[in-house]
C-alpha cells in the first residue's frame, strides 16, 4: 500500500553555476539565474510503501512522519534563502532536482524499517512544475 | 529523475466520423457531435526522465522543453479549431486519445533537434480535457 503525506515550505534560491558566465547561466536557467534570488511556495509529497501493521492498522505513524518532515525539511528550509542558509546549497545548485535528492537523503534513513520504505519524493516548485525522485543514482 | 511540466491551451473541436451516418454520429458522440463544435481548456502534462546533469543540477533544460512544446504544440493548438486549423485532424478525429497521439508524434519527431544526447527521454504525456476526463500515453521508445 502507498501512503502519501504533503508538506509545504516557502524559500528563495538562485540557480547558477559559478563556473559559467552570466550569459550561459541565463541560457540554462533563465530567470532562475537572477543573482539576488526569488522565491517559491514549494509543495512536497512524500510517498511510502509498505503493508499496514496488523496491530495498529497503519503503514507508518503519521505523526512521526510529520515530525520527520518538519525536522528535516520544513524547519530548516521554510522562509530561508537556500543558497545562503541551508547547506549543501551553498555549493550544490538548488534546482528542484537537487532539492528532491537532498530531501530524499535527509528523510530516507529515518523512514526505512522492516516492511516500510520510501517510494517517491515529489517536489512541486510551482503548480505547473514538479519532479519525482525514487532514490536512483 | 522525472520532471513534469504543465502547459495549458484552449481549443475547440467536433467529433464526427465519416464512417457513420449523421444519426449514428449523434448517438455515438452525443453533444460532442454538435455541428458547430465546442471548446475546452486543456491541460497538458509532459514528463521527461533522465539522470541529473552534474554541472547544471537539472534533468532537462526547462527553457528548451518549453520552447519545444510552444513551437510544436501550443502555437498550432492554442485558440484554434482543431478540425480545421491543425493539419493532422483533416482526416483524423480530434478525440483526446487522438490529440495525445498527435502530440507525441510531434514531440518525438522534433526531440533530437532540442535534445541531442541520449537524455532526457520523453516518458509520458497526460492530457486533461475537463476536470473529469484525462488521458495518459506512455511514450514509445
Amino acid at each position: 500500500m502507498f501512503l502519501t503525506r504533503k508538506a509545504e515550505f516557502s524559500a528563495s534560491h538562485v540557480c547558477a553555476n559559478p563556473a559559467w558566465s552570466a550569459d550561459r547561466n541565463q541560457a540554462v536557467y533563465g530567470n532562475n539565474a537572477n543573482p539576488n534570488g526569488h522565491g517559491h511556495n514549494y509543495v512536497l509529497e512524500v510517498t511510502l510503501t509498505g503493508d499496514p501493521d496488523p496491530v495498529t492498522g497503519m503503514v507508518f505513524d503519521l505523526r512521526q512522519l510529520k515530525e520527520i518532515l518538519n525536522r528535516e525539511v520544513v524547519d530548516p528550509m521554510d522562509h530561508r534563502f537556500l543558497n545562503k542558509e541551508v547547506p549543501p546549497f551553498d555549493r550544490v545548485i538548488p534546482t528542484t532536482e537537487n532539492l528532491a535528492v537532498e530531501i530524499w537523503k535527509r528523510i530516507e534513513p529515518q523512514i526505512r524499517r522492516d516492511g516500510v520504505r520510501l517510494q517517491n519524493v515529489r517536489l512541486y516548485e510551482t503548480a505547473d512544475l514538479y519532479v519525482d525522485y525514487g532514490g536512483e543514482r | 529523475m522525472r520532471l513534469t511540466s504543465r502547459y495549458r491551451f484552449s481549443a475547440s473541436h467536433r467529433l464526427d466520423t465519416p464512417a457513420l451516418s449523421p444519426e449514428e454520429n449523434r448517438r455515438l458522440y452525443g453533444k460532442c457531435n454538435n455541428p458547430h463544435g465546442h471548446g475546452h481548456d486543456y491541460v497538458l502534462d509532459v514528463s521527461v526522465t533522465g539522470p541529473v546533469d552534474a554541472a547544471s543540477g537539472q534533468v532537462v533544460n526547462i527553457q528548451t522543453l518549453d520552447r519545444l512544446v510552444a513551437e510544436r504544440i501550443l502555437r498550432d493548438f492554442d485558440h484554434k479549431y482543431l478540425n480545421a486549423d491543425v493539419r493532422e485532424f483533416e482526416d483524423f478525429i480530434p478525440t483526446s486519445e487522438n490529440i495525445i497521439r498527435v502530440m507525441e508524434d510531434r514531440l518525438k519527431s522534433h526531440w533530437r533537434e532540442s535534445f541531442a544526447g541520449d537524455w532526457p527521454c520523453l516518458e509520458k504525456i497526460r492530457l486533461r480535457e475537463t476536470r473529469r476526463n484525462q488521458f495518459e500515453l506512455a511514450s514509445r521508445k
